[in-house]
């Protein structure tokens, strides 16, 4: 007795799975570039309808309008684009120092805030809950309209020696000017990083081969400051300063730190910092005790304890929600249209689109910017944190 | 707040401009079938659109508004006003958020042909100028080398000021803000010498200081300002009713039709007076309004020259004067065409 075999039956083409997950994928593209050609075909068309301009060619047209605050030469006869580089600067210049003092801020605190010192673990806590609970717009309007409207006019400023001025108007500080022969003492500058690279190598690896500790973060002061300060002396002292001086109705020359960015930039930071200082807390609680104990009973001081063994292992669970506090920084800084500074959302996504009306092109330039600078710092976060993260074997 | 208001504006004109076909005659009908009209107006600039403490709405932008729904609706509470920052006023009108803009806009050629828009008239003939502080003792204009000005963004004043500056080859610093009563606050606060804006705004901004005695409003007159109602390209029966509305108000005040007589004047024999008052011919279908629209605007919200006296004018805490805003027979420039 035989069993009919069953001949295998070759499946129809539309049944094999993996035919089928791609033809998915592909109607899914389809439909997704249909949909998104036919929106912008038809947001062309409406525009040319209601006569509204399109295209990018306002970028190269003359703005004709002045901007306070610019890092590079602009003035009113620079073109769209000109101001769309201003404004970005703006957003850079305040973001990267919001991220620089509240890293700092944030650390400080976020440390003290463990401080077996009662006092000092208070005001910590007050400090964080006071400014992560206050919403950031009032607190930016707290700095610009309460604390900053409080300084005098021009002509009563508060005055340090003569060379630097507080008033309504900002912070006037006197302005370096780089004679010929400065150059040495930024190429002395420059050396002195290489040496002090070079020789914290050598005291690592003598460290290593003998035990000997050497005191690189003296040595590395030491040359740091010291090597251009000699040059800078043999030199001749090649550098002047502009003094800002009382003319007419404002100070001219010199630096000027404005209200608006000196506002915008407090706020951010000091709100940010209080996030970044529970993160901070937070990681350096996610390490054990018994590494503390453990580094306490090899006869580690409590100081280097926290440099050397707990810092570095809390950082794997620092870096990834501090990354997103950067992020937030940078975004938040656009609050600054509600004070007036020159910021991309501001002076371009604001003033530049009202000039020309031309709406959907500002602010797609703006978003794309917005999510070019998110993605690059989450980029160098990210390959901050392989450095740092566990390595598994 | 406002970046965010902005925002959201933009994102509805790419949502509007992406799945809508405007068609003609598209927003009247959508006026009509709404029942009310959406007048953008500003955030509050006494005499011309200001909200009181009831939540009121004055001002001669305001009555221009009411007109025009008094001519559609044959009743002039028919409106709903939206209160906008000069930043978001053009995008709100692009965006459709709004039907109408009566806020102190100045006509420009870029507005009208760029942007999208149609100016329908001139409400108010104005001009910039400069607001300071006494204590400076600057006596005019040419006298303001150096000086910190604030200013509106996203203005024609922002464009006459750096071209003022530069012509007269004088120094500035901007400090450009979204609101008015920003600029006014940092006027008074010292954050700048001088406030700049349409002369008629400045008379506004002044008695909204506390102490308008301490600031004055410079002769000098540095650009032509001529501020009106604007409505989107795309639907030109709607663009006829609110030009005419304008032109309807300009005109009665030139027969000499008030709201208080303008029962009495459908008895009058003058032909003018009788076609404008929807006794004779018909003047109502042309538009596609009942025949008597104009006779109810005079009615319910007045001629030019009453809206004019009771917002900004002589009845109004502003005292301004006529000047370049009496009719044309008395020396001043409204002029409005004929309706036959």
């Amino acid at each position: 007795m035989t069993e009919p075999i069953s001949t295998p039956v070759k499946p129809p083409i539309w049944n094999n799975p993996q035919v089928r997950a791609i033809m998915f994928q592909i109607i899914a593209l389809v439909a997704t570039v249909t949909f998104g050609l036919y929106i912008f075909q038809n947001t062309q068309a409406n525009l040319r309808q209601l006569g509204i301009a399109s295209g990018f060619d306002f970028l190269s047209s003359h703005s004709g309008f002045g901007i306070v605050q610019s890092l590079i030469p602009y003035s009113e006869s620079s073109s769209y684009g000109r101001v769309f580089w201003v404004a970005l600067l703006n957003t850079l210049l305040v973001s990267v120092l919001g991220v620089l003092f509240a890293t700092l801020i944030g650390f400080i605190v976020g440390i003290a805030r463990l401080s077996k010192n009662w006092l000092i673990s208070r005001l910590a806590l007050v400090y964080i809950e006071a400014f992560r609970n206050i919403p950031l717009l009032l607190q930016i309007f707290f700095w610009y309209f309460a604390v900053l409207r409080a300084m005098p006019a021009p002509r009563q400023s508060f005055s340090l020696g003569e060379a630097a001025f507080l008033n309504i108007r900002g912070l006037y500080l006197p302005a370096p000017q780089f004679q010929p022969g400065f150059g040495g003492v930024l190429a002395a500058f420059g050396i002195a990083v290489v040496l002090v690279i070079f020789l914290s190598r050598w005291a690592h690896q003598r460290q290593m081969a003998t035990g000997q500790q050497f005191p690189t973060l003296r040595a590395a002061l030491a040359l740091l400051l010291g090597l251009p300060l000699l040059i800078f002396w043999l030199a001749g002292s090649p550098l002047t300063w502009q003094y800002p001086e009382l003319q007419g109705f404002n100070f001219r020359g010199g630096w000027v730190v404005i209200p608006e960015m000196a506002s915008l930039l407090l706020a951010i930071t000091l709100y940010t910092a209080a996030f970044i200082a529970e993160i901070v807390r937070a990681g350096i609680q996610a390490v054990s005790h018994g590494q503390t104990e453990a580094s306490f009973s090899l006869g580690i001081n409590s100081s280097k304890t926290l440099r050397l063994i707990i810092l570095p292992q809390a950082l794997r669970v620092i870096i990834p929600p501090l990354t997103n506090q950067y992020l937030n920084l940078t975004k938040n800084s656009s609050l600054a249209a509600a004070i007036g500074y020159p910021d991309l959302v501001s002076a371009f996504a604001g003033t530049v689109l009202n000039q020309t009306g031309q709406a959907i092109e500002c602010i797609a330039i703006t978003m794309a910017v917005y999510l070019t600078i998110s993605l690059l710092i989450s980029l160098l976060m990210n390959l901050y944190n392989r450095q740092v993260a566990l390595v598994e074997r | 707040m406002n970046p965010f208001k902005t925002l959201t504006a933009a994102a509805t004109v790419l949502l509007l401009t992406a799945t809508g076909v405007a068609q003609a005659g598209a927003a009247l009908n959508a006026i009509k079938e709404r029942g009310f009209i959406k007048c953008g107006v500003s955030d509050g600039l006494p005499g011309f659109s200001y909200a009181d403490e009831k939540g009121n709405y004055n001002g001669i932008d305001v009555d221009v508004c009411r007109a025009v729904a008094a001519a559609v609706f044959g009743d002039a509470t028919k409106v709903k006003f939206t209160p906008l920052t000069a930043k978001e006023r053009l995008t709100a009108l692009q965006s459709g958020e709004i039907d109408v803009l009566s806020r102190n806009t100045t006509w420009t050629s870029s507005r009208d042909s760029a942007q999208g828009m149609n100016f329908t008239g001139i409400t108010y003939y104005d001009g910039q100028g400069f607001l300071v502080n006494k204590k400076l003792g600057v006596k005019n204009a040419k006298g303001l080398d150096g000086a910190t000005v604030c200013v509106q963004a996203g203005t024609t004043t922002e464009l006459n000021l750096s071209d003022y500056f530069r012509a007269n080859k004088m120094k500035y610093t901007p400090i450009s803000y979204d609101k008015s009563d920003e600029s006014a606050k940092s006027l008074e606060a010292g954050r700048c010498d001088v406030l700049t804006s349409d002369q008629s705004q400045l008379y506004a901004q002044r008695i909204k200081l506390a102490k308008p005695d301490d600031y004055i409003v410079l002769p000098d007159v540095i650009s032509k300002e001529p501020l009106g109602p604007v409505v989107r390209h795309g639907d030109d029966d709607w663009y006829d009713i609110v030009k005419w509305t304008l032109f309807v108000m300009v005109n009665a005040e030139e027969l000499g039709i008030t709201s208080k007589n303008v029962e009495e004047m459908k008895k009058s024999t003058n032909p003018d007076v009788k076609r404008l008052l929807g006794v004779e011919g018909d003047k109502g279908k042309d538009f596609g309004l009942a025949n008597d629209w104009m006779a109810v605007v005079i009615k319910q919200v007045g001629n030019y020259g009453e809206i004019f006296e009771r917002n900004v004018g002589k009845g109004s805490p502003l005292k301004i004067e006529r000047g370049l805003n009496a009719l044309w027979n008395q020396g001043g420039l409204q002029y409005a065409p004929p309706m036959r």
